[in-house]
């Protein structure tokens, strides 16, 4: 029993280590043979520990397994040897003298790396965060399918795509240079918040696995945040964006799976800790005339943070979705932007500034139409929420909306 | 679509506000240009205190500020986009600046640089 939990959670984390130290030393055009040859350790493990037991440092063991493995891979390979070794190291080597390096700091600046050649902008963004799941979150094929909602042969295929892309852009992995950082970290900042994003927002109805995949976009947020070179204003704003979300798990849903609107949340159950840390790595984001719209995010799910309905928080709230939505429009920025107008200024005022989006094909719209009209016309606002009903895709919409008409 | 540019006028530059009626006209403006972000309209603003500012005339003449003799000054300016000139008339509508008497905002089409205006 206990190794069958034990291994799981070690594929997760060694996996995603291991195969990105291979990869960093094989190049990326052999990302297969590095994932290939991680797999293979872990099945030795499968079999050696069943017999044996489990060794007394399992990480140990699999690195020294996963080295062998490399560099019996290495000496088989002719081709293979004479092609990449050479690259690796100037001067032909002696074959037992390839170093695999899996320290920690190895494994960190591997993992960052692979972290800036997966977000390579001639990726789709789904390919990215499909790559990223794979390579550096350890995530099985059918968890990543489970994540979209999709099948494995789709989540293969798209993995397969987006590899043979890597390979014809030969896409290096390394740290970006100077001059670069800054729109190479731009690509990955979008790709981890669009991580996070499937978590928080997904439908699949795995809730351990959806906050994995918000767990795992904060870790690898935290490695950027851990180095000298991308610990910079935005990559704090966006940590913060995420704890101050992520400090709301527990009161989304009740003991039903169904979700919790946030004004009905229970918040004795926000994780206390995760705010002060959002407000922390907020507080690091205005260090320094470095401006981005996950500054103003996390501004805004800060405010959220705090349950009481003030004129002062939402008022706040407004002129932060303002300034959002001048930098990043978004259709679901520009409801919030409406609902916090009904609470800072008044309802009417919302409803005029409401009729003006032209969002009717978003069942959000009439669900926001149906809450202002509430308590002003009633009728209007019941006629809302059946077309917000009807428009509604998935079953936790449907329900929430439908607990809105009964009402009247 | 097209961009429009709407320029904000004041009758006077010369008066004053009180640090509330300040307040209140910022939010007023951040209100109108967030409602016209909120329909992805929104291009860019600039803002033109009148604070510190100058005019050169004939002659390399520099005197203080928009002001004096010149009986209007401009406050700001956004872009946004519109199907129409009527659309952006009635951006222009929202705009705080015209609740001011003999206020204006004038409201012109941004030449597209295809030299085909």
């Amino acid at each position: 029993m206990q190794q069958q939990e034990l291994i799981p959670h070690l594929f997760r984390t060694e996996f995603s280590k291991i195969t990105a130290v291979l990869c960093k030393l094989f190049g990326i055009e052999h990302i297969e043979v590095a994932e290939d040859l991680a797999s293979e350790t872990f099945l030795s493990a499968l079999e050696t520990w069943t017999y044996k037991g489990i060794p007394e440092n399992p990480t140990a063991w699999l690195y020294m397994v996963a080295k062998n493995k490399a560099k019996n891979y290495l000496i088989r390979n002719n081709l293979f040897t004479n092609k990449i070794a050479t690259e690796i190291k100037s001067g032909l080597p002696g074959k037992e003298e390839i170093e695999i390096d899996l320290s920690d700091k190895n494994i960190t600046d591997s993992q960052l790396q692979m972290l800036f050649a997966v977000c390579h902008p001639t990726i789709s963004a789904e390919a990215q965060i499909g790559l990223a799941l794979r390579i550096l979150c350890g995530f099985g094929i059918d968890e990543i399918a489970n994540a979209f909602l999709t099948n494995k042969e789709t989540i293969n295929k798209r993995l397969f795509r987006a590899k043979e892309k890597l390979r014809s852009e030969k896409v290096a992995i390394e740290f970006p240079g100077e001059a670069a950082i800054n729109n190479c970290l731009e690509t990955v900042l979008t790709t981890l918040y669009l991580l996070f994003s499937e978590g928080y927002y997904s439908e699949s109805n795995d809730t351990i696995l959806r906050e994995d995949l918000c767990h795992e976009a904060m870790r690898l947020t935290n490695l950027l945040i851990e180095n000298e070179q991308t610990s910079q204003p935005n990559v704090h704003a966006l940590f913060a964006l995420m704890c101050f979300h992520a400090s709301r798990f527990a009161a989304r849903k009740n003991e039903h799976g169904e979700f919790i609107l946030y004004h009905d949340q229970d918040e004795t159950l926000w994780n206390e800790e995760l705010i002060s840390k959002g407000a922390y790595h907020l507080h690091l984001a205005s260090q320094g005339n470095m401006f981005s719209k996950y500054h103003l995010e996390a501004g805004i799910a800060y405010w959220h943070t705090i349950k009481a309905d003030t004129k002062e928080k939402w008022e706040t709230i407004l002129q932060l979705y303002n300034r959002l939505l001048q930098i990043a429009y978004s259709p679901v920025a520009a409801l919030n932007r409406t609902y916090a107008l009904s609470k800072a200024n008044n309802k009417k005022a919302a409803i005029a500034e409401a009729e003006k989006l032209n969002l009717k094909d978003n069942h959000f719209y009439f669900t926001l139409l149906g809450e202002l009209y509430t308590g002003i016309d009633n009728q209007k606002a019941k006629q809302h929420f059946e077309e917000a009903l009807s428009l509604a895709k998935t079953q936790t919409d449907r329900q929430t909306i439908q607990k809105k008409i009964d009402q009247y | 679509m097209d961009e429009y540019a709407l320029i904000m006028r004041h009758e006077d530059g010369g008066k004053t506000a009180s640090p509330e009626q300040m307040q209140a006209w910022m939010k007023q403006t951040m209100d109108w240009i967030g409602g016209i972000a909120a329909q992805n309209k929104f291009v860019g603003g600039t803002g033109l205190p009148f604070d510190g500012s100058k005019v050169v005339w004939h002659n390399n003449v520099v005197t203080n500020g928009p002001f004096g003799d010149i009986k209007e000054t401009i406050g700001g300016l956004i872009t946004v986009k519109a199907d129409s000139v009527e659309e952006a008339i009635e951006f222009a509508k929202g705009c705080p600046v015209l609740q001011g008497e003999g206020n204006s905002v004038e409201v012109r089409k941004i030449a597209k640089g295809d030299g085909a205006h």
